[in-house]
């Protein structure tokens, strides 16, 4: 799975560094590793994915083996182990989501994009997922965009044009 | 109206901030515990008022608190688990976006009585913006001395962090937790040692959910014996139930445990009924986890009693004709919805989130989803239900954790009920891929409610 043709030069910023060393300072005297988690989001956050070299570099930090990282990256599906679009959408498939229509939203995403699921738009701006719950289903069918990860509840056809425009125009 | 416990103010504008917060008497119960009280007191005070677990179990939580050793010069934790991921469940998010506050003030207390100097709120990842949310409300709880060193002048000192998790649904099960915040893969623990003598770092500690913390305030303030009069029986108190799926009110309600599943369904106080003039046809009363039940059996137990919203009432006839209050995730599914298509949806969710370690599990979840998914498609043998049933007993009990009795259950359960609709799915392979079987029988008529 960590087989990447993507190079990634990484180097993390001093801002970055120093929010690192805040995450470690939550934990006791030698289990900094408790930050793994924590910091691969940022990572994600500023990269918009978590590249073997990244991974590496968190190791270092860390003073940990990078197969520590690796195991913990490639267990969580939140973290992305390729490059994606800039605003990845990811929207639950789960029960309470899919009887009030969620597969045809996520149908109408992906011929919107005119791209499969976990394909990149041409213009790197977009790509997109079907998730697992989202904890959310009383507003479903609901998606999310990270980096923040951003609700968008009770979708429709209309509702998801909108919301692209609105992207679109963001960037 | 059921007496509100943790919802009361969660309309009042400003309800997220320490200031309003305290306008309506928030922070009281920190301040009754650290000033008035010892730290056996609490655990006594949560002890009586029969509290059960609200992440799924029903465990007792105050018995739970009185399991933790107490060994000297050992530190002692207290974990929250907020990584709310039980498909048909979304109170904790309610909690935590709405009245943040009411979780931090929880877990002062909690800490206080256990006498845990750090504690941690294990958030799933997804929800950043409550991550936010509370680490906002920590640090005005701190800037107001009830957090940090020396808490109003008592000279406890406690820290409360919150750790994002990475969208594991496992990390729910608390040793999966507690490995995820040491920065390890989420695989659950073997058992024992429980959290209570080795949890996080190998130290004793507490895992408990959002609401149950959140419910320690109230019960601090109004006494445990004032929240054991509400409810019915073993079930005291309010929950905090999440109502989705085809009803005209989805949402999270708190109620008094006791209310009737009829009332709760078609009540306008409540989910306000099946939308769009449907029937119903079954209910997954507690989280995607718990048996699903017909129409028939969820509103009235198989002895013809009205069935209540109660641990007891919910589980009244086993596996056989019961289920589960669960985490109190609600999901109602009208005349319109395919038994398979949904069983196959939640198989799928779980072979997506096993852990992969006990091969049961990790096998079996895949086998289920498969065979599902040839019976919704229009590619099942009759020999397939004897198939599933089989596989769903080789998986439940034999797994580390209780993923697989989750993910076996609701299988063997729409299988018991809904027989005759897998069934159709064979015979009628080309329909079964067209139409839904949309079994009208399985509901009764629409209740008419007692006038008022």
């Amino acid at each position: 799975m960590l087989r990447v043709e993507e190079k990634q030069e990484v180097n993390f910023s001093a801002d970055l560094l120093n929010k690192f060393g805040d995450i470690v300072g939550r934990y006791p005297d030698g289990k900094q590793k408790s930050a793994l988690l924590p910091i691969l989001h940022e990572v994600q956050a500023v990269y918009g994915w978590v590249s073997p070299e990244a991974m590496d570099k968190v190791a270092e930090f860390l003073d940990i083996q990078a197969i520590e990282v690796y195991e913990v990256a490639t267990f969580y599906t939140m973290f992305f182990l390729r490059p994606q679009g800039k605003f990845v959408l990811e929207i639950c498939r789960t029960g309470p989501c899919n009887i009030v229509g969620a597969e045809k939203i996520a149908d109408y995403i992906g011929e919107k994009l005119g791209v499969k699921e976990g394909e990149v738009t041409a213009d790197g701006l977009f790509s997109y997922r079907g998730v697992e719950c989202l904890a959310a289903c009383g507003y479903a069918p609901v998606l999310q965009i990270g980096p923040e990860y951003t609700f968008h509840e009770n979708l429709t056809k209309e509702s998801v044009d909108q919301l692209i425009e609105d992207l679109k125009r963001k960037n | 109206m059921g007496r509100k416990l943790l919802l009361e103010h969660i309309n009042v504008p400003g309800i997220n901030t320490l200031k309003v917060y305290r306008e309506k008497g928030g922070y009281k119960a920190v301040e009754k515990a650290i000033k008035t009280m010892s730290t056996d007191d609490v655990v006594e005070e949560v002890k009586k008022s029969g509290l059960r677990g609200r992440g799924g179990a029903g465990f007792p939580t105050g018995m739970k608190w009185s399991f933790l050793a107490k060994p000297e010069g050992v530190a002692r934790y207290l974990v929250c688990n907020a990584d709310e991921s039980e498909p048909g469940t979304f109170k904790d998010r309610y909690l935590m976006t709405h009245i943040p506050h009411a979780l931090i003030e929880g877990m002062i207390v909690a800490s206080y009585a256990l006498g845990a100097n750090t504690s941690y709120i294990y958030v799933r990842g997804e929800m950043m913006p409550q991550i936010r949310i509370l680490e906002k409300a920590i640090e005005e709880a701190k800037a107001a001395g009830f957090l940090g060193q020396n808490i109003l002048g008592s000279g406890y000192d406690l820290e409360l962090y919150v750790q994002p998790g990475g969208g594991a649904y496992i990390c729910g099960e608390e040793t999966a937790l507690l490995e995820s915040l040491e920065g390890k893969r989420g695989n659950p623990r073997i058992k024992p040692p429980f959290p209570a003598i080795a949890g996080l770092y190998g130290c004793p500690t507490v895992v408990n959910n959002v609401e149950s913390i959140a419910a320690v305030v109230p019960i601090i303030n109004d006494g445990g014996e004032e929240y054991a009069k509400i409810g019915i029986g073993r079930s005291t108190g309010t929950k905090l139930i999440s109502a989705s799926g085809n009803i005209n009110k989805p949402g999270v309600y708190e109620i008094e445990l006791g209310v009737t599943v009829e009332d709760f369904i078609y009540s306008d106080e409540y989910c306000g009924g099946i939308a769009n003039g449907k029937k119903l046809k079954a209910v997954v009363a507690g989280g995607s986890s718990v048996p699903i039940l017909p129409a028939n059996l969820i509103l009235n137990t198989v002895n013809g009693e009205k069935r209540l919203m109660s641990y007891e009432s919910l589980s009244d006839g086993g596996f056989e004709t019961g289920s589960m209050l669960g985490s109190g995730g609600f999901i109602a599914y009208d005349e319109d919805q395919c038994i398979v298509r949904n069983t196959w949806n939640f198989a799928r969710f779980y072979h997506h989130e096993s852990c992969g370690q006990c091969s049961p599990c990790r096998e079996g979840t895949g086998w289920m989803e498969k065979v599902l998914h040839r019976l919704e498609y229009g590619h099942g043998k009759m020999s397939d239900m004897d198939l599933l049933v089989d596989v769903a007993k080789k998986i439940e009990g034999n797994t580390i954790c209780p993923l697989g009795d989750a993910a076996a259950w609701p299988v063997a359960s729409a299988i018991r009920h809904f027989r005759d609709e897998f069934d159709w799915h064979v015979s009628n392979p080309q329909l079964a891929v067209e139409q839904n079987y949309g079994l009208a029988h399985y509901a009764d008529p629409l209740p008419v409610l007692a006038e008022v």
